[in-house]
């Protein structure tokens, strides 16, 4: 009889190996935005050199600026609208066009992004709307919803619906009985679709490109119009506050979604 | 049953919002990608010339549709430099594809033998790289990659080089870069099956004297399919249409079809190709896009 060990030597490593190619490139980048030299790759000692000069960059201010105001308020909106579209394919049974609405729901998160930004900017063109914050909001809302409803959707799913149908037949109508009971069991599901929805927002650059007016760039075009010319330390600077950035969203989040879902648990058996 | 019957109509008044968003920004703006696709190169603002008004009546409409042009489609079919962009798009997403799969599974399965505990570590683990911009984890590689940048310079001090090499603008650099930045799509579906899967099996067939590979040939690999097919998928499709990697990694000389699209678009001008181009880039992905859709379809059915 021959067991075969759970963890092998060879599981161990390719795990290592490749946690170890995940990391170190983002690693490197953060210690090399530290550095004093003004070649990147010559090491110049410790210094925050790069970040004062950022910050005395006003185009690379104004495009974190834009980049954040574009990305709260999609997020925002993607997060109320995305809901709704799980709570009415999860609960909703069958309704007219709903092979064409969960179509529609499901084809952005594959569909290559030079298709989603184009689109979108013929209809802007036609539309004749001024392109800038509304245009690019309106775009990653249409994108992060999508992901948002999966979220949300999954939650909904594995969620016990005799708990819905308790609070009706103890006398509430579904809408109080859905904010009363439903909606804190699937906040921690929100918030974390909030969450992804902002830091894809944060991240396009495709679908911005395209829906962008003159004078409005975010942060992604403008540090992609950077990188073009060659690599500069500032923009090791900048990506690691938006490693920083994005790091601290994830440790808010995931707290605020263990203590929704601690209040859940507790307010359910009241 | 029947509190569920009650929850379903504000559930389905609950689409409302998000049907209409999704008409608006999604299904009509489609609409407008087909007709500029059919419609003439112009030298104008907006550089198209409209085919048909829909307000000019039934008359109008009947007309315009004789003469709808289809000279952009005809465009792109007799003019090489498409046809290489939609081949090589091909060819990068079939390699980079292969190349996912090969990493991907030894750490996914990897991961599936950790301590339950563990496992859940090693999942925030592959996730969070997902959560940092993805433009930033390319430039992170380009800092690696460039001439004198760190790979050279190890490579050099372990003398294993006696020159530094060109890696960056060749086709390893964005390999190297569509690799990094799919990882985790190819990872995650692979875990979720191969977790999933009944250590029983593997040892079963241990124990009736299968050497280690035979028991991952016969047993393991054909029972985590499902997963390969969900990462393949999920890394192919966007991959045909990946454009910021290939042009801050690869060379200039060959272009995939989503920098020939954008290209078309901004250098260029030429909206009804650059339309004609994304119609087409959407039919070649048609095919996979369904297979994605079955599968998933599938895989909900049997998590019930």
């Amino acid at each position: 009889m021959r067991k075969l060990s759970r963890l092998s030597r060879f599981n161990v490593a390719s795990l290592a190996l490749g946690l170890a190619f995940l990391y170190l490139p983002i690693l490197i980048l953060v210690i090399y935005s530290f550095n004093a030299s003004r070649l990147v790759t010559v090491w110049g000692g410790w210094s925050l050199r790069w970040y004062h000069e950022l910050f005395n960059d006003r185009a690379m201010i104004e495009a974190a600026w834009m980049s954040l105001r574009v990305a709260v308020s999609s997020a925002t909106i993607a997060t109320l609208i995305g809901t709704l579209a799980a709570v009415a394919l999860s609960r909703g049974e069958r309704f007219r066009g709903r092979t064409l609405f969960s179509g529609m729901l499901y084809a952005p998160l594959v569909m290559p992004e030079v298709i989603t930004g184009l689109s979108l900017l013929l209809l802007f063109v036609a539309l004749n709307a001024e392109r800038g914050f509304w245009t690019v909001t309106i775009a990653h809302t249409t994108l992060t919803m999508c992901f948002v409803a999966v979220v949300v959707q999954s939650r909904l799913g594995s969620l016990d619906r005799s708990l819905e149908e308790a609070a009706m037949d103890l006398g509430c109508d579904p809408v109080r009985a859905f904010v009363a009971v439903t909606l804190p069991l699937i906040a921690p599901a929100i918030v974390a679709g909030w969450m992804l929805a902002f830091t894809l927002s944060l991240d396009d650059l495709v679908i911005a490109s395209f829906t962008t007016g003159p004078g409005s760039a975010t942060l992604p075009i403008r540090i992609y119009s950077e990188v073009r010319l060659g690599v500069k330390p500032e923009i090791n600077a900048i990506c690691t506050l938006v490693i920083a950035l994005i790091a601290v969203v994830i440790v808010i989040a995931s707290l605020a979604s263990k203590l929704s879902s601690s209040q859940g648990e507790s307010a359910a058996p009241l | 049953m029947s509190a569920r019957r009650i929850f379903a109509r504000p559930a389905r008044l609950a689409a409302i919002a998000p049907y209409v968003w999704m008409v608006l920004f999604f299904l009509v703006p489609f609409g407008f990608v087909l007709k500029i696709s059919l419609s003439q190169t112009a030298i104008a603002q907006p550089p198209y010339e409209p085919v048909f008004d829909l307000m000019a009546g039934w008359g109008a409409l009947k007309t315009a549709f004789a003469a709808l042009s289809v000279d952009t489609f005809r465009l792109l079919a007799s003019d090489d430099i498409y046809l290489f962009a939609y081949v090589r798009s091909l060819t990068v997403a079939v390699t980079a594809t292969a190349l996912l799969l090969l990493i991907g599974y030894p750490i996914a399965y990897g991961m599936a033998r950790l301590p339950a505990r563990w496992q859940a570590v090693a999942m925030v683990l592959v996730i969070v790289p997902f959560w940092t911009s993805f433009l930033i984890r390319i430039y992170a590689w380009i800092n690696i990659l460039q001439h004198d940048g760190l790979l050279n310079q190890i490579l050099l001090a372990l003398h294993l080089v006696s020159q530094p090499v060109v890696w960056l603008s060749t086709d390893s650099a964005m390999y190297i870069g569509i690799v990094y930045s799919y990882l985790p799509f190819m990872i995650l579906p692979l875990y979720a099956t191969l977790a999933k899967m009944e250590p029983a099996l593997e040892e079963a067939a241990s124990d009736l004297g299968a050497p280690r590979w035979q028991v991952f040939w016969l047993v393991t690999f054909p029972l985590s399919l499902p997963g390969v097919g969900a990462g393949v998928l999920l890394c192919f499709i966007p991959i045909v249409g990946e454009f910021v990697i290939p042009d801050l990694l690869a060379g200039s000389n060959s272009l995939m079809i989503g920098q020939t699209l954008w290209l078309e678009f901004f250098t260029n001008k030429d909206w009804p190709v650059a339309s004609a181009a994304a119609i087409v880039l959407l039919l070649v992905l048609l095919v996979p896009l369904l297979l994605y859709e079955r599968l998933q379809k599938r895989q909900l059915e049997q998590g019930r």
